[in-house]
This record gives structure tokens, sequence and C-alpha cells, in this order.
């Protein structure tokens, strides 16, 4: 077995393009959930989404390369450029044979999807663009990475609603840490806000008019976002042999399934991921010293999420800062655990707790610290990123500091 | 009964999960066995039936503050008042 550190991170997410500046404003409490301007429908109800704004993808790439590229495959290979450039390591040779890319979406091509469809229900049209299946079909972002970036190793989309991305950076420290693969860029792309899926959102009623606040008193539900984040793994020994600085080490990883109801979240559930992922790091549950909430806003997750921290950690839970990106960014659905795991990653690295952005105050059946409104200093060593998705679908990932 | 009640109950009656023959006004939704999917089913037919939007969220504790086959006609007709006005 290897031990799995990680060396590179990219993120496009709605507070910031890159890395740098998504934690600057991570830090800062930056409102990301601002009025709608991709969606131009007097249907749209929704008045606010965590959308992605100001993203040129002339940046990145030429009209001809476009032509092939939804926006989230767009996002994708952007973040895994960071990554890879931040991570230094140049993938030829048996090093890209052996190297996985594996990007959960919880979607796909949704903008290329909706456009075809409008096209042809709404416009009349007869035929459409050409490129239309592989600029939507839900691997392309994976499919894109490995081309743009030249991985030949294992490839593929993992598709687990709002867990896709912890499942996604879970198999690939699996596939690292027993050998399968010697390296991973693994992570998550969502780019779903489009009328045709926002409108079925809406129709779940499950959406807050304004503001994410997780854990807050009169909370009023999640919103939507976008965007990605990725991560480069590999194994311990090539990164200390290419002297590269380390950021952290994936300790664990743990899932499960409800097995019980479709939207509703179960306690149980999410206790055995909580456990599994703490068996598999051997950590205590007094190890851990913040956790990245899944926190979406709604009532139901962030009450179940709260009893699940209570029942899997006892005492220590009262004591853990828990804090939630999601106020800040929306739900980003498949992307939202990379970018959680992202943020995880830098509170370790940087001693600064994110906060939880729109606390009104305190609910009695969410009873912990949730840092809220303001980011805190903290020394940490352990954390843990949650994911919860619908379908029953639970991912949690464990990383703590790098000790040679 | 208005015509209102009369048609939102039929779409009740249809979702409904515990055997009974006749819902009355002051049935309670819960009792009836409707479960927080049903529940917006069935805020989605009867939208449907009276081509309205009736402003649910989900994470009320009770969805829309319906308690009551009651609450939700009455609801229907002051939507359906406010519309004609």
């Amino acid at each position: 077995m290897h031990r799995v550190v990680i060396t590179g991170l990219g993120a496009v997410t709605p507070i910031g393009h890159d890395v740098p500046t998504f934690w600057d404003e991570l830090k800062k409490g930056t409102e990301g959930v601002r009025p709608v301007e991709l969606i131009k429908d007097p249907r749209l109800n929704q008045k606010t989404l965590g959308e992605v704004k100001g993203f040129d993808p002339l940046k990145h790439f030429d009209d001809r390369e476009l032509n092939l590229l939804d926006r989230v495959s767009q996002f994708a290979v952007v973040c895994a450029r960071q990554a890879i450039a931040q991570a230094g390591i140049t993938f030829d040779g048996e090093l890209a044979d052996r190297t996985a890319a594996i990007i959960g979406t919880g979607i796909g091509g949704q903008t290329t999807a909706d456009d075809s469809f409008r096209r042809l229900y709404e416009e009349k049209a007869t035929r459409v663009y050409p490129l239309t299946i592989p600029k939507l079909m839900a691997n392309a972002p994976a499919s894109q990475i490995s081309m743009y970036c030249n991985l030949r190793g294992p490839s593929f989309a993992i598709s687990s609603a709002c867990a896709s991305a912890t499942h996604a950076i879970g198999v690939s420290y699996q596939m690292v840490k027993s050998g399968i693969a010697r390296a991973a860029v693994a992570g998550g792309a969502e780019a779903c806000l489009t009328l045709g899926s926002i409108k079925g959102w809406e129709a779940m009623r499950v959406m807050s008019p304004d503001k994410v606040r997780p854990f807050s008193k009169d909370r009023k539900g999640m919103i939507i976002g976008e965007g990605a984040a990725v991560v480069v793994l590999e194994t311990e020994e090539d990164a200390r042999k290419r002297g590269a600085d380390i950021l952290a080490e994936v300790a664990g990883f743990g899932m499960s399934a409800d097995a019980k109801d479709l939207t509703a979240p179960d306690v149980n559930g999410m206790v055995r991921a909580l456990k599994g992922a703490l068996d598999d790091a051997g950590l205590n549950p007094s190890d851990v010293q913040y956790v990245n909430a899944h926190g979406t806003g709604t009532t139901a997750n962030d009450r179940t999420e709260t009893q699940a921290l209570k029942a899997a950690f006892g005492d220590a839970a009262i004591k853990i800062p828990v804090s939630a990106t999601k106020s800040m960014i929306g739900h980003a659905l498949g992307a939202a655990g990379a970018l959680e795991f992202v943020a995880t990653m830098l509170t370790l690295r940087q001693g600064v707790i994110p906060p939880t952005i729109n606390y009104l105050g305190p609910d009695p059946e969410c009873d912990l610290d949730y840092v809220p409104n303001t980011a805190r200093d903290a020394k940490v060593d352990v954390a843990i990123s949650n994911s919860f998705a619908f379908g029953g679908l639970n991912a949690v990932l464990a990383v703590k500091s790098y000790r040679p | 009964m208005s015509d209102v009640a009369t048609d939102v109950m039929a779409i009740i009656k249809k979702k409904i999960r515990v055997d009974k023959s006749e819902i009355t006004l002051d049935d309670k939704l819960r009792d009836l066995g409707l479960e927080s999917l049903d529940a917006l089913e069935l805020v989605f037919d009867i939208e449907e039936k009276f081509n309205i939007e009736i402003p649910v969220n989900a994470n009320e504790a009770n969805i829309g503050g319906f308690e009551t086959v009651r609450d939700v006609v009455q609801a229907v007709e002051k939507i359906l008042a406010d519309k004609k006005a």
C-alpha cells in the first residue's frame, strides 16, 4: 500500500477562477450567490444562483477547441491544467500510462443538451449541431482532461449527484493507494445553470429565494451553483523523489448508501460514511479538528448532518468547528465535493477556517460550532469533507497534514 | 361545497396512501399519508389543474403551511380570486 499525497489544486468557482483567488474570497466570506445572468427567460422564478461570472473561454481555448467543449468540460480542463501546473508534473511515458483521470459530474453537458432541445422543440429546427453528443456526454470532462493533459490510465466519470466529486477523489485515492494507478487527476465539474435544469430545481421547491444560510435559524434551502475543482494525487514516493511541495496527505475515505429514500437524508447512512472514513484513516473522532460540512442550507440536510456528526463523533462533536462552503458559492452538485475538498486542504495549509456566511443565529436542532460569518485562525492538522447526495449516496474524505 | 373544493379534494384523493373512501376538509394531510415528495406532486397537480402558481418552499415545517385539506382549498381559492382581481 502506498501513502497518497496531494501536490496540486485547481478551481473555477463563483468567487474566483483560480485557487489563490478562491481562497482569499473564502476567508473574506464573499457572497458568490448573486443575481442570475446566465438564464434570460421570464419563466425563471429563481432570482439568485451561484454562477461563475466573467469566465471567458477564449482565454483558455480557441474557437476550434470550443466546438468540442461544453461549459462543464471547459471548467474541468482549466482546473486540471491549474492543478498539474502547481504539482509541476510532466505526464509522459510510463507515468502518463498509469495516471488516472476521474471526474465527477452530476449531470454532464447540460448547456449543450438544453441548447439542442430548445432548437428542436421551441424553434422547431430540423437538425441539431453535429457535435451535440460528444459535448453533452457525462464522461466528456474526464475524457477532455485525459486528452488535454495526456493521461492514459484509467479514466471515467463518476455520477452520484451531490457526492460525485467526493466519490471521484476517494476512488482515485484508493487506486493510487493500492497501486492500480501511480497518480490521478481527480475532482468534479458542473455547469447546469440552464432554464431546463433550474426549472426542475424550482419544482423540487428546495431552493432558498435569496441566500444560502447553512445550519442557521430561518434557513430557507439550498441554491444551485456551478464550477469545478481538480486535485493531483500521487504516491508519497513519487512526490518526494520529484522534490514536490506536498500539500497534504489523503488519510481515508468512507462511503455508504442509505437504501431508504430518494431525497430525504438519513442519519444512519451518513454515520456509516463518517465512521468509514475515520476507520480507513485510523483516526479517532477527537483527532478531527475541522469538518467541511455538506451543509446545503435545507432544513433536512443540516438537521440530519448535525445529528450524524454527533452520533459518529460523540462528545468530540461539540468541540469541532464545522463550516459550510456552500454558504458562499451555492451547491455545485457534482463539483461540490471537489470545491469543498480544496477548501478543506487550504484550511490545513493556511491555518484559517472559512466561515459559514449568512448565519442569522442558532437553530435548536443545529447546535454545533458552525464558524458563523467570520473566518477563524486555527491550527488544523486533520479534517474531513462531507458529501451526502440525493439518492442516499454518502461519501466522506479525511485529510491530514503531511508528515514524512 | 365549492367547485374548487371538489376538484382539489379529487386531486388529493388520488395521492393519499391510506385506505379511506372519503376525505373531508378537516383531514390532516399528514394523516392521509402524504409525505414530502407526494406533497410536491400534489401541489404540481393542483397548479396544472387551475393554471396557478402556489408559492411553496419544502423547507418549511408544513409544506406551504398546509396542515389540513381545507388549508389547501382556501389557498387555491385565494390565489384564484387574486388572479381575477
